[in-house]
């Protein structure tokens, strides 16, 4: 699946995006945050502080107790200051 | 389309005229405009760069557009987000809405921006003082959003 980044957290993990092979017993997008994490010093920063991070799946706003499975475009990003 | 999401400045005046032309039945516009100060906490500002998640803030505009529509009589809607780096006094934004009487037009444009400010994916990096810093998400945008998620017969004026 296709994981997109936005504002600081695609700069703190050093690219816009990414494809990614969903390791087994990851349902949720709190979960996958929590993986994420664990994959090196810039992910660890990036998600260092998971509850300040929002997400979308397939462009819809999520929680992150909602599940992954069948996604095509998951997207981290910090809550939104457009307007 | 009712959602334009470009770098490029807009004109007020020809987006209300696309809006409004040949029609009789239309007794109120309200356009809001979002500028960019010169100014944030008492020290001035060099830029804005506004990044987007492009897909994304099309479709959740789109959905709170008809949302707009769906809860006010509204005769035409119009939102411009603009991306890009922007310098003090440049728009950012706009919202234009058109019905038959005030209430409506004005409701519809506070909702609108109210969820642009909170929902839609948008990022302001701010260039002040030789630094880039991305800009913090208020809390009262979430609590302007909030009041338009009251359960029915509990406004503000309950709280």
């Amino acid at each position: 699946m296709k994981v997109r980044y936005f504002a600081w957290v695609r700069e703190r993990v050093g690219k816009p995006e990414e494809e990614i092979e969903l390791p087994a017993g990851i349902a949720t997008v709190g979960e996958l945050m929590n993986w994420l994490a664990r994959r090196g010093e810039e992910y660890a920063h990036a998600f260092d502080n998971p509850k300040v991070i929002r997400a979308a799946i397939d462009r819809s706003h999520v929680r992150p107790e909602a599940r992954i499975d069948g996604a095509r475009e998951i997207a981290f990003f910090p809550p939104m200051t457009g307007g | 389309m009712s959602v334009r999401l470009q770098r490029e400045d807009f004109d007020i005046a020809a987006e209300v005229a696309t809006l409004t032309r040949g029609r009789d039945d239309i007794g109120a516009v309200v356009t809001f405009s979002g500028i960019c100060r010169g100014t944030e906490a008492g020290a001035p500002i060099a830029a804005l760069t506004l990044e987007h998640y492009p897909e994304m803030a099309e479709a959740e505009i789109a959905r709170h557009i008809d949302e707009a529509q769906s809860r006010w009589p509204l005769l035409g809607v119009r939102v411009i987000h603009r991306y890009g780096r922007l310098t003090p006094r440049e728009n950012i934004v706009l919202v234009v809405t058109v019905s038959t009487h005030r209430e409506a037009a004005f409701a519809a444009a506070e909702f609108l921006m109210d969820y642009l400010k909170t929902r839609a994916p948008f990022w302001k990096l701010v260039e002040q003082a030789g630094a880039k810093n991305w800009v913090e998400a208020k809390q009262d945008d979430d609590k302007a959003a909030a009041r338009w998620t009251a359960p029915p017969g509990r406004d503000e004026a309950a709280e």
